[in-house]
């Protein structure tokens, strides 16, 4: 029941948040898709002991949640119930990995520098997916991916599982409550009793998936999902697109923080 | 599992998300074909279904432990294969996108781990020969084990394979497979059985959802140049690969033991390791200043 109740709170989060009206919300969301593409590319384009010049990127998902109201708090609580299976990956790099690397007076082995580089690819990548989603919205995400020509049968279903989320979660959690209810020291837990709940949720999916039917065509539902507001690829999204992607270019070939560093040397008495 | 972005290189992204967009392309066009708008809402529906049965635990028998239902399966089932593999890329995706299971680069991998073996090879070379219509519950049962070790064994040699071809990691490609083929094979037991006990309460209630007459065949030419294709990807990646590190225990027991980095080398190395960190932590500060100032607009 927790993980139902907790996946109806995290929905409902980001959905709050893709619906408030910030300048960045109103930007064409196949700008926000796009560059957000060309960043996870970007981070994953670094060699496996990149740590310092990942930094730099953090500034797109950070300017984005800043710009778009997104709470830190929320992205941070996301990272790490999503962090396991990284961790699981890369926690063998620093044993099997021993060669030095020299880190000011000391050295490391090489496998905690790739570690490290994983977490911050995973910090990097994830959040940005999260901020896109509470930035953009869903539904527009959708649009914005229907008119970069993913084909539309993905399409009309990415928005009609995202509208019947809510819905199936609740259904889910009630009966999980009732069955918790009713059952005892793991009694009525086990596959067979589990077997019928699964498949009396999928029955009730299935009448509902009917009803929702009926309900489209008498709303004139002839196969097709349309949009209500046009995209418009204005100048905003085109300075937008470009300006992110030019830095992001910049930072994969310039190491800000070397320079950085060096300037602070040579400035240092 | 999901393939996580922070462990796949642009190469291996890059090439699994043409092999996702082309299975997806035909995949569509065979659910468009099928002219029946009655399944838009119960596809939609149904992967909101799966994404609720997975919330689901429940305890697997003979151990203490808890599972829950994949679902990739019973999709394919429900569904046929085109159909699935367009709901459980929908599904990978919003987990991508809201939870970050999974990343948008590693979308495709996961796409093709998780969707693709088990519609396109668990279900129609497994699942349906073995339990076609009329099949008992043992046989129905024994059909989903199969399947669902299949497919589950495909994915977790799909993952194994990007992960080491990516490079990121260091598990060596043995140790991994040696590590995730029997997670999965446990993980299939759970999956087979699930999928078995929901599929034969759906057919004692109701059972003309899960056998809808005759459905129209797979064309296996195509599926074949499917296939095909995707083995000529992962046999070029395991090739390169292997002719780059040809064991890889051998290698990193080679980089344990060879050329540590000598005295003077790190002396001079250290003054500009030391302005790199300094120029890190400056780098943050901006980051955090950046995001400072555009809050407080």
């Amino acid at each position: 029941m927790s993980r139902i109740a907790g996946a109806i709170v995290h929905f409902g989060a980001l959905d709050t948040l893709s619906a408030s009206g910030t300048p960045l919300h109103r930007l064409d969301p196949r700008a926000k898709v796009v560059t957000t593409l060309a960043f996870a590319a970007a981070v994953a384009s670094f060699g496996k002991y990149a740590v310092l010049p990942l930094l730099p990127f953090a500034l797109f998902p950070v300017a984005l949640a800043s710009a778009g109201g997104v709470p830190f708090g929320l992205l941070g609580r996301r990272l790490l119930l999503a962090l396991p299976f990284v961790v699981l990956v890369g926690a063998l790099n620093p044993v099997l990995d021993r060669m030095p690397v020299s880190l000011g007076p000391f050295a490391v082995a090489g496998g905690w520098m790739s570690f490290t580089s994983i977490l911050l690819r995973f910090v990097l990548t994830v959040s940005a997916a999260l901020v896109l989603v509470a930035v953009t919205g869903f539904h527009e995400v959708c649009a914005a991916l229907g008119r970069l020509g993913v084909p539309r049968p993905l399409v009309t279903q990415l928005l009609v599982l995202h509208r019947y989320l809510f819905v199936l979660l609740e259904e889910a959690g009630r009966m999980e409550r009732a069955r918790s209810l009713r059952t005892f020291g793991g009694r009525g837990r086990g596959l067979p009793a589990s077997g019928a709940f699964l498949g009396t949720l999928l029955l009730r999916t299935w009448g509902r998936a009917e009803r929702i039917h009926f309900s489209m065509l008498a709303r004139g539902f002839d196969g097709v999902l349309r949009f209500e507001r046009p995209l418009r690829f204005g100048a905003a999204a085109v300075l937008f697109t470009s300006g992110w992607i030019a830095l992001f270019l910049a930072f994969r070939l310039v190491d800000v923080p070397r320079l950085l560093g060096s300037f602070l040397a040579a400035a240092a008495p | 599992m999901h393939m996580a972005d922070a462990l796949v290189s642009p190469a291996v992204g890059g090439t699994m998300w043409a092999a996702t967009a082309g299975t997806t392309a035909l995949a569509c066009r065979r659910v468009r074909q099928g002219l029946d708008d009655r399944r838009v809402p119960l596809m939609g529906v149904l992967g909101s279904f799966v994404f609720a049965a997975q919330m689901v635990n429940f305890q697997v028998p003979g151990t203490g432990s808890s599972g829950h239902l994949g679902g990739a399966l019973l999709l394919a089932i429900l569904l046929g294969p085109h159909a699935a593999f367009v709901v459980v890329t929908s599904v990978l995706a919003i987990q991508a996108l809201f939870f970050g299971d999974g990343g948008l680069l590693a979308l495709g991998c996961n796409a093709f781990n998780i969707g693709f073996f088990p519609a396109f090879v668990a279900y129609p070379l497994v699942y349906r020969p073995l339990a076609g219509p009329g099949a008992g519950p043992g046989r129905r049962t024994a059909a989903s084990l199969l399947a669902a070790a299949t497919g589950l064994c495909l994915g977790a040699f799909g993952v194994v394979l990007e992960t080491t071809a990516s490079g990121i990691t260091e598990l060596p490609f043995r140790l991994f497979l040696g590590a995730m083929v029997p997670i999965h094979l446990a993980i299939a037991v759970v999956e087979g059985l699930a999928t078995a006990a929901v599929v034969g309460f759906v057919l004692k209630v109701r059972p003309d959802v899960v056998e809808p007459g005759p459905a129209a065949p797979t064309p296996t030419s195509r599926l074949g140049a499917v296939f095909l294709a995707a083995a000529l990807v992962l046999g070029g990646f395991v090739s390169w690969f292997a002719s780059r590190q040809p064991d890889g225990l051998e290698w990193s027991i080679a980089k344990v033991t060879g050329r540590p980095a000598t005295a003077e080398e790190n002396a001079g190395r250290a003054a500009t390791t030391l302005a790199g960190i300094g120029g890190g932590l400056a780098t943050l500060v901006l980051v955090g200043g950046a995001g400072w100032a555009l809050r407080r607009r």
